[in-house]
């Protein structure tokens, strides 16, 4: 490796490094102080990261441009308020997080190139980025190589475990069972209609469920499983199909686009989702909305948060946000996801008292992070988190009801035996 | 000796050589060279797209289909090596690539099998792009079909092909496509010396492609390739067999953009099914445009130029781009049809021939002495 | 497959599946009449034809914007003054980007599509940088949302009944405008004989530039329709454009029936299909099958014979 003894000759993109502004008025009182106590940059950093005596560089990685900007502006977002707050409560190791921000534009070599520059070029000491399976698949090796560390905040299907990514979201296992659990049981559910987006996602989720419902719910069966093309707009058919068959449940994992042609198809042809049980993995507050509150109210979601958690931390958390990027703004499962990225980063690091990527993966399992928004989580050994699953029901304001949670963390499993 | 235009063409085809083989692997930084690398793969669809787009008028706009397929090839035979027993025994199936295993495939597909094989491999990249365009070509060219039509029938097949890909996800890994590809034959890939071999491997497979494509554009076969574009129905009528010209182009290019997509799997090291769709297949035209579709140099540096430009730009300004992408489209096609290329004939072309001119006539003037 | 259901039910599927292809071929055919116009008239292939539709979703969604804040009395119509100023606002565009580009480009119809598919790029961002990356919900009106039961299991929506509506009455107006009108008779001279119509008076430039307004304005209008059945975000445009260039090359270029009957047979097809297959093979099928006959046929299935 190039440069591993010279930390402090790194080149900067210029126009890239960005500071928290608002995190500076604080700033400027704390370096005195902070010094201290700030271990040399020398000993936390063996490894010739982006670190110097009052700063460490962090990366971004996510699409804004392209079709994907859409869904992936939330943890942008979410992972600057981070970075913000982080700085104002006097940074990580006595430095304040600076970040670079590059644009996958949702096109996966340009993740995994972007991905390359960020660690080989700028040293990141860490990557908050990706949001599509896709994209983390094509950024996988680069990360292996270079050893660099990612938080990728997205739920996704699992069959995976990477040393080096800390999954912030919830692997299928732990975002489906407990629902189904849920609606067989409260709903008295027997026929389930599965729908999803047709790529590896939804497949592997719906293959999870359907092993579940067959294996495990009793005298449950699947009545139908049908897939359609990304940014696919034409559901007419599968709804007839969805009214000749006659499920309890409809089970969806449409995603994008595709969603608000969905639900809005699904309104009008008469199927009135607080009649009809629909239960869906897939759309957050970030997805109501283009549906539109009043589309999709009466439908349940089964993820690990929502917007309308009603602790403290949340309400803090929510009006933080609101307050840097607009009253109007909503946020998702994956954005809180996102949201969690920088702040466990932070406590790794302090756990191992060091920067160095080795270190702060060792110290990761176990890490505890007691008031986040969405509760309690804890990370796994399996670099996946310990978390709770909430069913809510959309509302017509595009916000959930959250009327039931898991009574304890589930524990992350991406290679779910008997679910392959 | 030579011609002017011949010497011309060894000049710029030297610079090109020297800039690709020297200048660059001096200048970058190893991160910064295989980005190049990455370009100099579209550079074989761009030099295509010369020979059939800027020669014989046919507008391809799913060269990406060709580029995919090349890549998928390469790619299938690196999955495999990834899959090895050993690497993959916590699978329900060993041995198989991941992303079936995740589908519940048990065993290897028939048409995975041969890939096993790295000369059937190689083999692949050139035959798949070059029969699905000749069954293409020979379907349409046959009835006539030309100009926007065919256009939009490679775009239809482009989407159609994307759509089965990402479908099948079993047998082709879906929207994933084919990743994680890290040694061939035991060699490392992902390895910084592999990478500065593989770019050294690509800039000389470009410059042996453009050679042949120069070498067709250069002999009689391209004299009737251009009378086509611009009389086709003379040249009918002159007695030629219109439709197998253009098949024999459109197949050829497409052989060229397997090439690249296959050095483009090895260096990116992994394969999507993005690359065989409408977006990539479009801009890989304006690559070959912004050079200067009748120039195969130009199509080299259009391409190189471009894709500089949207990396530096994407890393500082990436809204700008999209602005800059689009504006670029227009500009060369209404102020500069020729592409740079262009620029080059008005401004610089005499003074490079009084320079040649110059050369020989000193170079020649000891040889007639001795004589 | 229909084991186990009663006849009344299949009955009413039939007639819920047939009420979905209706559908679905009126989106075609908006899409596809706008570029069918412009392509048959001046041989332009017009890429951005999916963004000017998006424009026309994006001005509906301001409209419902402003009528929720402004005059929420009148919400419950805000949809159809919405139609009209998309039609305005695409045509508007259209003609200045006519004005601007396209009319340098008539010689080289290969070079307007590189041309305009820039300007998709450059409208795509502009939509992005003006409403954001997300996408927007659009509000509409309870009344238009809602179904009309006509018996206990055939439920016709209502918003599918106003899409097919306006398609009627757009396919009317652009008939009458381009066969009942004088205006349509210059256009059609200039497409038979481009220099003789010049010839004889005809400012073939005003044609060029008002046809290409109304190809683009009844996209705008489709991107109205659409917001009823589909998502509005900056790229939604692009997930169109495919099918809608099958459909106006399968329906041949000289005839508006063409490319009607074209809009109909592809869409009845594929909304069998995705009834007895999953949707992603139903499409594959569509697709293939319409370039299998268009490289038989490569005039378009419903091509009036002309010499060439």
């Amino acid at each position: 490796m190039p440069d591993r003894k010279n930390p402090l000759n790194i080149h900067y993109s210029r126009r890239k490094v960005l500071m928290g502004m608002s995190a500076l008025p604080v700033g400027a009182l704390i370096p005195h102080l902070a010094r201290a106590d700030t271990p040399a940059t020398a000993s936390v950093n063996k490894t010739g990261l982006a670190v110097t005596d009052d700063s460490v560089t962090v990366g971004i990685l996510h699409s804004i441009t392209g079709t994907m900007a859409l869904s992936e502006t939330g943890s942008v977002e979410a992972e600057k308020l981070a970075i913000t707050q982080i700085n104002e409560a006097g940074g990580v190791l006595g430095r304040k997080i600076k970040y670079i921000q590059e644009d996958g534009a949702s096109d996966w070599p340009t993740f995994a190139e972007k991905a390359r520059k960020l660690l080989e070029n700028d040293k990141c000491a860490s990557v908050f980025g990706c949001w599509t399976s896709a994209s983390r698949k094509a950024v996988l090796p680069v990360f292996e190589h270079y050893n660099g560390l990612l938080y990728y905040p997205t739920f996704y299907e699992g069959l995976e475990q990477s040393r080096n990514v800390i999954y912030t979201g919830q692997e299928a296992t732990q975002q489906i069972l407990a629902g189904l659990d849920w609606i067989s049981k409260e709903k008295n559910a027997k026929t389930y209609y599965l729908l999803g987006s047709d790529y590896i996602w939804p497949r592997t989720a719906n293959k999870i469920a359907r092993k579940h419902i067959e294996n495990h719910l009793k005298g449950s069966r699947v009545v139908g499983e049908e897939y359609f093309p990304l940014g696919d707009s034409q559901f007419n058919s599968v709804i007839n199909k969805i009214k000749l068959t006659k499920p309890d449940v409809i089970y969806a994992i449409i995603v994008g686009g595709s969603n608000v042609a969905f639900y809005k198809q699904l309104k009008a042809a008469g199927l009135d989702l607080s009649k009809h049980n629909l239960m869906t993995i897939s759309v957050t507050e970030d997805e109501i909305l283009g549906i539109g509150g009043e589309n999709i109210a009466g439908a349940y979601a089964c993820m690990k948060y929502f917007q309308s958690i009603a602790t403290p931390e949340n309400q803090k958390f929510v009006a933080a946000f609101k307050k840097m990027w607009g009253e109007n703004s909503v946020i998702g499962d994956v954005t809180q996801a996102a949201y969690l990225g920088p702040w466990l980063w932070k406590m790794s690091v302090e756990k191992a008292g060091s920067f160095d990527i080795d270190k702060v993966i060792e110290a990761s399992p176990g890490i505890e992070f007691k008031d986040a928004p969405e509760g309690y989580v804890r990370i796994a050994k399996n670099h996946h988190l310990w978390s709770r699953t909430l069913v809510g029901q959309a509302r017509t304001d595009g916000q959930f009801n959250v009327i039931y949670q898991t009574p304890d963390l589930i524990e992350p499993n991406p290679f779910p035996v008997g679910y392959q | 000796m030579f011609s002017l235009q011949n010497r011309k063409d060894i000049l710029f085809f030297s610079i090109l050589a020297v800039v690709l083989l020297v200048v660059l692997p001096v200048g970058l930084d190893a991160f910064r060279l295989t980005l190049v690398g990455k370009y100099l793969t579209y550079a074989f669809v761009a030099i295509g797209l010369v020979a059939c787009w800027g020669d014989t008028g046919i507008l391809s706009l799913g060269q990406g289909i060709f580029f995919g397929l090349g890549g998928y090839c390469m790619a299938m035979f690196l999955k495999l090596q990834a899959s090895t027993p050993e690497a993959t025994k916590s699978q329900s199936t060993p041995g198989i690539p991941d992303f079936m295993d995740w589908n519940q495939i048990t065993a290897l597909p028939w048409f995975w099998k041969p890939f096993h094989s790295l000369s059937f491999t190689f083999l692949a990249v050139l035959a798949v792009p070059t029969l699905l365009a000749m069954v293409i070509g020979i379907a349409m060219f046959r009835r006539r079909v030309g100009g926007t039509y065919f256009a939009i029938i490679t775009q239809a097949i482009a989407s159609i092909l994307t759509i089965l890909i990402i479908g099948q996800q079993g047998y082709t890994g879906g929207v994933n496509g084919i990743t994680d590809l890290r040694t061939l034959n035991g060699w490392d890939i992902q390895s910084d010396h592999a990478k500065l071999v593989l770019y050294y491997v690509g800039a000389i497979l470009l410059l042996v492609c453009m050679l042949m494509v120069r070498f067709v554009r250069r002999s009689k076969l391209g004299r009737i390739l251009r009378a086509i574009r611009d009389q086709e129905d003379r040249v009918r009528f002159s007695g030629y067999n219109v439709a197998n010209f253009k098949i024999f182009i459109f197949a050829f290019c497409a052989a060229m953009a397997g090439i690249g997509g296959a050095l483009f799997t090895l260096e990116v090291g992994f394969m999507s099914p993005t690359f065989v769709g409408i977006v990539p297949s479009i801009e890989m035209v304006i690559y070959c445009a912004v050079g200067g579709r009748n120039s195969l140099f130009g199509a080299v540096y259009g391409t190189l130029v471009v894709n500089w430009a949207r990396t530096s730009f994407s890393e500082s300004l990436p809204e700008l781009w999209t602005f800059a992408m689009g504006g670029l489209f227009i500009g060369i096609v209404l102020f500069l049809p020729g592409g740079l290329a262009s620029l080059y004939r008005t401004h610089l072309d005499r003074y490079v021939d009084r320079f040649l001119s110059a050369l020989s006539s000193k170079a020649s003037s000891p040889t007639d002495e001795k004589a | 497959m229909f084991a186990g259901y009663s006849v009344n039910d299949l009955a009413s599927i039939f007639v819920m599946q047939s009420f979905a292809g209706l559908i679905l071929f009126s989106v075609f055919l908006l899409m596809a009449l706008g570029l069918a116009i412009v392509f048959g008239q001046m041989g332009v292939i017009n890429m951005a034809h999916g963004e000017f539709m998006i424009l026309g979703a994006y001005t509906t969604y301001v409209c419902s914007q402003i009528f929720e804040r402004w005059l929420p009395g009148l919400f419950g119509l805000y949809f159809f003054f919405a139609v009209i100023l998309a039609f305005i606002v695409a045509g508007g565009i259209g003609m200045l980007l006519e004005w601007s580009l396209i009319r340098f480009l008539y010689k080289r119809p290969l070079d307007t599509l590189l041309a305009t598919w820039g300007v998709s790029l450059i409208l795509q961002q502009v939509l992005r940088s003006t409403f954001g990356a997300r996408e927007v919900g659009v509000t509409l009106p309870s009344w238009m949302m809602g179904s009309w039961n006509l018996t206990d299991t055939i439920q016709i929506p209502i918003n599918g009944m106003i899409v097919i509506s306006l398609t009627l009455l757009i396919t009317g107006g652009v008939y009458a405008l381009l066969y009942r009108s004088g205006w349509g008779k210059q256009v059609r001279a200039v497409m038979q004989n481009r220099s003789m119509a010049g010839a004889v008076g005809i400012d073939t430039e005003w044609v060029d530039r008002t046809t290409f307004g109304l190809g683009c304005g009844v996209a705008g209008v489709a991107g109205a329709a659409f917001t009823m059945i589909g998502s509005t975000s900056p790229t939604a445009g692009q997930q169109y454009i495919v099918d809608t260039f099958l459909v106006v090359a399968f329906g041949g270029t000289e005839s508006l029936g063409g490319t009607i009957a074209s809009a109909f047979s592809i869409s009845q097809v594929r909304s069998i299909l995705e009834f007895f297959f999953n949707g992603s093979m139903a499409q594959v099928i569509v697709l293939l099958t319409v370039v299998g006959i268009l490289m038989i046929r490569p005039q378009g299935l419903f091509a009036l014979k002309v010499r060439r």
